[in-house]
């Protein structure tokens, strides 16, 4: 067993307790600070097998903004919903999983080709860099449009609509924008009832 | 000369498990939102190590469409979950009923 080998098992058990307490946790907070950890093992693992621009992306997209987003946006949230532990809630989850992950060992297992062992070889960031503008410039392009309509729609999404305050008390803003209708106010009503039941 | 590529993709497959558990068995949708995080990020491990099996850049390119494509649906996703919260004052989706007739 190599020294690479050493390190890949001990960031693989890293990446499997972290990953496996975040997703145990009943406190969101919890489960995104644990997973940061195995976003950080995650990009120690690329590294290792010969991907250090992939594991810097990994870092700064991963570990550091979207984690960091989702607990901007945690906080938001002023409690979270009664989480069931019961064996009835956990147990088929458990059950899929664990079928699924038979059907996946039994697959590797089973193929020949799985025992063969990698060699090491980096893919160095400046050859990374012009591989991909050289032949994937197309797909660059359209993943940019993506991020465009994810940011179209998250500005239409999160801007905060006037019916919100007018619902509580219409009389106060009368110059402002048109006051819901009665369906609009019966189901804003209706939900922020039911939310807080 | 690293390890076999068959533990790396029983590593992937793992959290990968570990992803679909958390995606249905809580009720929390910022839960759920990062069991499909976790998943996506199996799916990366398995890219990377199948791009150093055939020593082709090919995989890793796809991580980072992987990480891109991620990053969109978070970031869409949270979105989605605010503005929920805003309309039903709940991020359980057992009381989301504002449909119901």
């Amino acid at each position: 067993m190599t020294l690479y080998a050493v390190i890949f098992y001990l960031l693989g058990v890293v990446i499997l307790t972290a990953t496996g307490l975040a997703i145990t946790r009943r406190q969101p907070v919890h489960a995104v600070l644990y997973l940061i950890v195995a976003f950080l093992g995650t990009a120690a693992l690329f590294f290792l097998l010969g991907a250090p621009l992939l594991a810097a992306f990994v870092v700064i997209v991963y570990a550091g903004a979207i984690m960091v987003l989702v607990l901007f946006v945690i906080m938001l949230f002023q409690r979270s919903p009664q989480e069931l532990r019961l064996l009835s809630e956990w147990g088929p989850a458990t059950l899929l999983g664990v079928i699924f992950l038979s059907v996946a060992v039994a697959m590797v297992l089973k193929d020949d080709r799985s025992g063969i062992v990698l060699q090491g070889a980096v893919a160095q960031p400046r050859d990374f860099g012009r591989f991909l503008f050289d032949r994937y410039w197309l797909a660059v392009e359209i993943v940019s449009i993506l991020f465009l309509v994810a940011l179209v729609a998250i500005l239409h999404l999160g801007k905060r609509r006037d019916t919100d305050e007018d619902e509580v008390n219409p009389v106060r803003n009368p110059n402002g924008a048109s006051p819901p209708t009665a369906e609009q106010r019966s189901i804003i009503s209706n939900g922020v009832k039911e939310g807080h039941r | 000369m690293i390890v076999p590529l068959g533990h790396v993709f029983l590593l992937a497959g793992l959290i990968f498990a570990m992803g679909l558990v958390c995606l249905v068995a809580h009720r929390n949708l910022i839960m759920t939102l990062i069991g499909v995080e976790v998943m996506m990020n199996a799916a990366a491990i398995a890219f990377v190590a199948a791009s150093l099996r055939w020593q082709l850049m090919e995989g890793q390119a796809f991580v980072l469409f992987i990480l891109a494509v991620s990053a969109a649906e978070i970031s869409l996703g949270l979105a989605l979950v605010v503005s929920l919260y805003r309309r039903t004052g709940s991020i359980d989706p057992d009381h989301y009923d504002i449909l119901k007739w």
